[in-house]
């Protein structure tokens, strides 16, 4: 981290922010609302032709021939690209690139792309798809990670970058940080259980879409509803054996990724090759189905933990065994290894530590990134077991979260650095908005609370592929017109880091609001920026925004002083206009102080960067979840089940995150809302999984129940502000933190409700039924606290 | 998104015009209502028309009355939305007033209507999907082909009746009115289905449903709506119960009926409620045994299969509840029973 890469936390000017902390209308709300945003599939280009792609119809199975010939011979077809097009295998973790964006040999899983074909309009590219004769030798599908995991033969994938694969394991990693098993035998209690996590999805309103054009001089021009711009031009580059000099990237507005945009998918190479061969645009927009296939979402994993602690609830050591199933491909898979252990290790400070993860391969849509990456799961089976361990120690939840607090200015059992941590106020806060202390443990049966705590990165110090540069670059342009033009490769999925941007270009030049435009996420306009992933955009591209604005106002200020003779420190630019703060009649509007600039020093523009800081512990692995800072999240979630249904309804949930500072608080607590909304989501409703015979269980948005505006409850945001010393103007992450304790929270409320502990999701109606019925026979209120207290209001009824 | 199949569309005026439309012996005819179901299932390649005959300019399909001798008569083409908004289904079908407020959400009950919801296709896990996902596993009898996924080596298509609709207006003995080639008829809602799950209609390929007849209630009528469904809204029911009390002068129930759906191919009435119902008192502890034992007796005789998505055994556990509810909120004027 260079000196750019700090700037303090305070106002740019004096003492007070102008527009920091307001609640400004995001960039791009009312284009949204009205319908004049422009997505991908928005992109209409002359001569235009429409692309599809077939599916496997097998889970698993060798690819004996392909003829495409009638296919071709179809009026208005125009090409046909199969694997043997595309030979080259890339992913977005460059250690682990074992995708084709057309199958090569072999398919992996029910919906795995074989080949593609641009037609005149969809209908005749369909027709063309049903003439494509395929010949294939099924194979052994694996449907079980534990099957998978346990059989090496057939393999899913032979080898990766020439190196072969053991079995169909994709990742394995184990790591152990102090004693653990010395710590667990000093325990006072030690409490064991299995916990499993389901899979579910990202399910964006906008399905994905790709429109690529070569110009007659042979540059490649690709829109594409991608959430990390960079690495589809990396990827692009890679695949089709092109210049990076000679392809452009552009995402237009989009419909929402929740980290399932973040690969490099089939389409965006199909359009590319396909335009390439036919010298015409070529479109391809995915059904619903296919986005259901295209997948990337939340790792089902299965879990056993083991929690020690002394009798006044501290912590002595937590060791975990994950088995993870990534379905057909590596995606992310990588770091999702190493973030189901990484990420655990706060807001508790653990004394030891020790995880042991494995992901395998299944012949299933693969797995990847969902909002809380990798992370959810592990924080859902372990505030679950941390629950129970206050209970039966006779804790308040509560408490034993703030007994085992970790601090701030700290480090972690596994190395992570510890800057701000608001998580005690968070868990003031929702204490207190949520009634607990008067209220938990005193609600009639099948009304409960439950409470949870977590943490997560404000962006990893691990760029995904290695280099030197900065992680976040911006550029500013201003002139006489007294507007300001942002350029950043951020993207904006519909999160607001655009809106960001501006805000923070508005603060620091004095410049109105809408006086600042935002060109973004355009390779060839904009600086490199990694993207919309573990919620880096705000921390980092912010910060890089503060260091171009900084530069630039050195020079409108020097400029100014100079003109009026008096000293640069007596300067302001604020809310439209520049003034000297010891003479206030002597001032000038901004566009006036520019246009003595632009005299002064010629065109004016500037750029910023920035770099995270060396970080993380100083083992393999130990860059991978390290952050700049950490934001920190409390849930209380109150539950009404019908004990008779087994249904489970949320009246409220109240969510507290320690954003650092919130630079828009509509937008924070928008995240909070929508972060809440989807854990319960997941929690309760949503799973995606294939059935028996491996195809997907209802890739519709009928089948995969979304919870509708009738389905949620009250969710009440609050925004702490622990003002990080890192972050720009001390800002954290707000996008993906306020997810993780929604799961567990519900699940010990529903413990409070009616005495049951779900370890395994989701929560369906029979789940909790059968939980019941259960329980009924075993008599788990035998233990001590909560559950007796559960068990009395039980017999009460 | 998945493309439409091509097809021709009519708009015909009259009833007549379209029974002749659909008398076409040179192209296969649809009709279409609202839409809403139809034009899913026809992306998902599960009907093949040459030409749809759309029902929306047919003013005569429209209203809703009462007549002199207090006939509730509601014409197909009457959307969703007005029939469960409708003072007069209200007071006069309750039960049916519910059900229709419960069928899908608010934006499809504007397109929605009561014909076509009476005439919905039954549903089915493994038949309500792509054209891709159904041929990737094998078609099923249903729609192209020749084997059950529900019932291993079954001959019998047990798709679910998933209309809503139905059981209500079986437990209110409507009567439907249909027009043909062979002009109108009329026949009980009772005996418009078939035990098949590929087509559970009795009504020939060229008729229209033309309007739905609810016969006067008795004085003491109360009817009631359960609907169990995993969202508070938009999904089709995976049980649907519908109940009719008609309690006496006297206080003591003189008639009742009880009818229910998502379960197999056609609407089931459960056998023996109407024994075990009358002259039980709702408020009194005979009313309450009597709603047991027929929620008991509903346990035993109504199994759900595998059919629509979801846990059967749940369905089966809920069985019980959803009739003991809905005909605990009959007999209180109450409902609808929904989870929300």
């Amino acid at each position: 981290m260079a000196a750019r890469d700090n700037h303090g936390t305070g106002a740019p000017w004096d003492d007070a922010f102008r527009v920091v902390g307001q609640p400004l209308r995001k960039v791009d709300g009312l284009a949204k609302a009205t319908g004049q945003a422009l997505y991908a599939d928005d992109v209409q280009l002359p001569g235009m032709l429409h692309a599809k792609i077939l599916r496997s119809p097998h889970a698993h199975a060798r690819i004996v021939s392909i003829d495409a010939s009638a296919a071709l011979a179809l009026p208005g077809v125009h090409a046909v690209i199969t694997g043997a097009d595309l030979p080259i295998r890339y992913g977005v973790i460059p250690w682990t690139p074992d995708e084709n964006a057309l199958a090569v040999d072999k398919v992996r899983f029910v919906g795995d792309e074989v080949a593609a074909v641009a037609a005149v309009d969809e209908d005749t590219a369909n027709a063309a798809l049903d003439a494509i004769e395929v010949e294939y030798e099924p194979l052994h599908a694996f449907l079980d990670p534990r099957e998978a995991l346990a059989t090496p033969e057939p393999q899913i994938h032979a080898d990766i970058r020439g190196k072969p694969v053991r079995g169909n394991v994709s990742k394995h990693v184990e790591l152990e940080f102090g004693d653990v098993e010395a710590a667990l035998a000093g325990a006072d209690l030690v409490l064991e259980g299995e916990y499993s996590f389901h899979g579910s999805t990202h399910a964006p309103i906008e399905p994905h879409c790709a429109v690529a054009q070569v110009s007659a001089d042979g540059l490649l021009t690709l829109w594409s509803s991608t959430q990390i711009t960079h690495y589809v031009h990396r990827a692009l580059a890679q695949v089709l054996e092109l210049a990076p000099e000679r392809i452009r990237v552009i995402q237009p507005c989009l419909g929402g990724a929740f980290g399932g945009k973040s690969d490099p998918f089939a389409l965006e190479f199909c359009v590319a090759l396909l335009a390439q061969r036919t010298g015409r645009p070529v479109k391809m927009l995915w059904t619903r189905e296919e986005v259901f296939y295209a997948h990337r979402g939340r790792h089902p994993m299965q879990m056993q933990y083991r929690c020690g602690a002394k009798s006044n609830g501290r912590i002595t050591g937590v060791d975990a065994r994950i088995l993870i199933d990534g379905g057909s491909y590596s995606s992310f898979g990588l770091v999702t290894t190493y973030y189901s252990g990484q990420l655990l290790t706060g807001p508790y400070d653990f004394p030891s530590y020790r995880f042991d993860s494995t992901r395998v391969f299944t012949n299933k849509p693969p797995c990847g990134p969902k909002r809380g990456h990798g992370s959810v799961q592990p924080r859902f089976a372990f505030e679950v077991q941390f629950d129970e361990v206050a209970e039966r120690l006779g804790i308040d939840p509560i408490e034993i979260r703030r007994v085992n607090f970790q601090g701030d200015d700290t480090q972690t059992v596994n190395g992570q650095r510890i800057t701000s941590n608001g998580f005690l106020r968070c868990l003031d806060l929702v204490e207190e908005a949520s009634g607990w202390k008067q209220r938990r443990g005193q609600l009639p049966y099948g009304r409960g609370l439950g409470v949870a705590g977590s943490m997560y990165i404000s962006g990893t110090n691990y760029p995904v592929y290695p280099n030197d540069m900065p992680q976040a670059g911006i550029q500013l342009k201003l002139d006489r017109s007294g507007v300001v033009t942002v350029f950043t490769g951020g993207n904006d999925i519909g999160q607001g880091s655009n809106t960001v941007v501006r805000s923070i270009v508005a603060e620091e030049l004095g410049v109105a609001y809408d006086h600042v435009r935002v060109v973004a996420a355009d390779t060839d306009l904009c600086p490199v920026d990694l993207g919309a992933y573990s919620s880096r955009i705000t921390f980092m591209v912010g910060n890089a925004t503060i260091d171009a604005c900084r530069k630039l106002r050195h020079q409108i200020v020097t400029a100014l002083a100079e003109a009026w003779e008096v000293d640069p420190r007596r300067i302001r630019l604020m809310e439209g206009r520049a003034f000297d703060v010891e003479d206030p009649d002597r001032t000038v509007p901004t566009r006036e102080a520019f246009q003595v600039a632009e005299a002064r020093f010629d065109t004016l523009g500037s750029t910023g960067s920035y770099n995270t800081p060396q970080l993380g512990g100083d083992y393999r692995g130990g860059t991978i979840g390290a952050s700049p800072a950490y934001s920190f999240t409390a849930h209380v979630v109150e539950v009404d089940v019908d004990v008779e249904t087994g249904i489970v309804r949320v009246p409220a949930a109240w969510c507290a995150h320690d954003c650092g500072r919130a630079l828009n608080p509509t937008l924070v607590a928008g995240q909070i809302e929508g972060s809440t909304y989807m854990g319960l989501a997941e929690a309760l409703l949503e799973e995606h999984g294939v059935n028996r015979f491996g195809l997907h269980r209802g890739p519709s948005l009928l089948d995969y129940r979304m919870p509708t505006s009738l389905d949620v409850g009250d969710i009440h945001a609050m925004i702490v502000e622990s003002v990080d010393p890192e972050g720009p103007y001390g800002a954290k992450e707000a996008g993906e933190g306020p997810l993780h304790g929604s799961i567990p929270a519900l699940a010990n409320a529903i413990h409070d409700a009616i005495g049951v502990r779900l370890r395994h999701l989701p929560f369906t109606p029979g789940t909790v039924l059968r939980a019941l019925r259960d329980q009924g026979g075993k008599g788990e209120g035998a233990a001590v606290g909560s559950t007796a207290a559960a068990t009395s209001k039980r017999e009460a009824r | 998104m998945l493309r439409l199949p091509r097809f021709a569309l009519e708009r015909p005026r009259t009833v007549a015009e379209a029974v002749a439309l659909l008398a076409d012996p040179d192209r296969e005819a649809l009709l279409v209502a609202g839409g809403t179901d139809l034009l899913p299932n026809m992306k998902h390649g599960l009907f093949e028309p040459d030409v749809l005959v759309s029902l929306e300019d047919v003013d005569e399909l429209r209203a809703v009355e009462v007549d002199a001798d207090g006939w509730l008569s509601i014409g197909a083409m009457t959307t969703l939305a007005d029939v469960a908004a409708d003072e007069r289904v209200v007071a006069r079908a309750p039960a049916l007033a519910q059900a229709v407020s419960l069928i899908s959400g608010p934006q499809l009950r504007t397109m929605g209507t009561l014909g076509g919801n009476v005439m919905l296709d039954t549903r089915c896990q493994w038949y309500n999907q792509t054209y891709f996902w159904r041929k990737s596993l094998g078609f099923c009898l249903k729609k192209d082909g020749t084997v059950c996924h529900v019932v291993a080596g079954g001959r019998k298509c047990v798709a679910a009746a998933s209309n809503d609709s139905a059981p209500a207006l079986m437990s209110l003995s409507a009567l439907v009115d249909v027009e043909g080639p062979e002009g109108r008829r009329t026949l009980p809602v009772d005996d418009l289905w078939l035990a098949d799950g590929i087509w559970n209609k009795k009504l020939g390929k060229g008729e229209v449903l033309v309007r739905v007849r609810v016969p006067p209630q008795a004085a003491g009528h109360r009817g009631a709506y359960g609907k169990l469904r995993d969202r508070g809204s938009i999904d089709f029911p995976l049980l649907g119960v519908a109940a009719r009390l008609d309690v006496g002068d006297d206080g003591a129930v003189a008639d009742a009926d009880l009818v229910a759906v998502a379960l197999a191919a056609r609407p089931v009435r459960v056998r023996g409620a109407r024994e075990r119902l009358v002259g039980a008192r709702p408020g009194e502890a005979s009313f309450r045994e009597a709603v047991e034992a027929v929620a008991d007796e509903a346990h035993r005789r109504l199994t759900p299969l595998e059919n629509v998505p979801g846990d059967a055994e749940y369905r089966a556990a809920m069985v019980p509840v959803y009739v003991r509810r809905t005909l605990l909120a009959a007999a209180e004027g109450a409902g609808p029973v929904h989870h929300l």
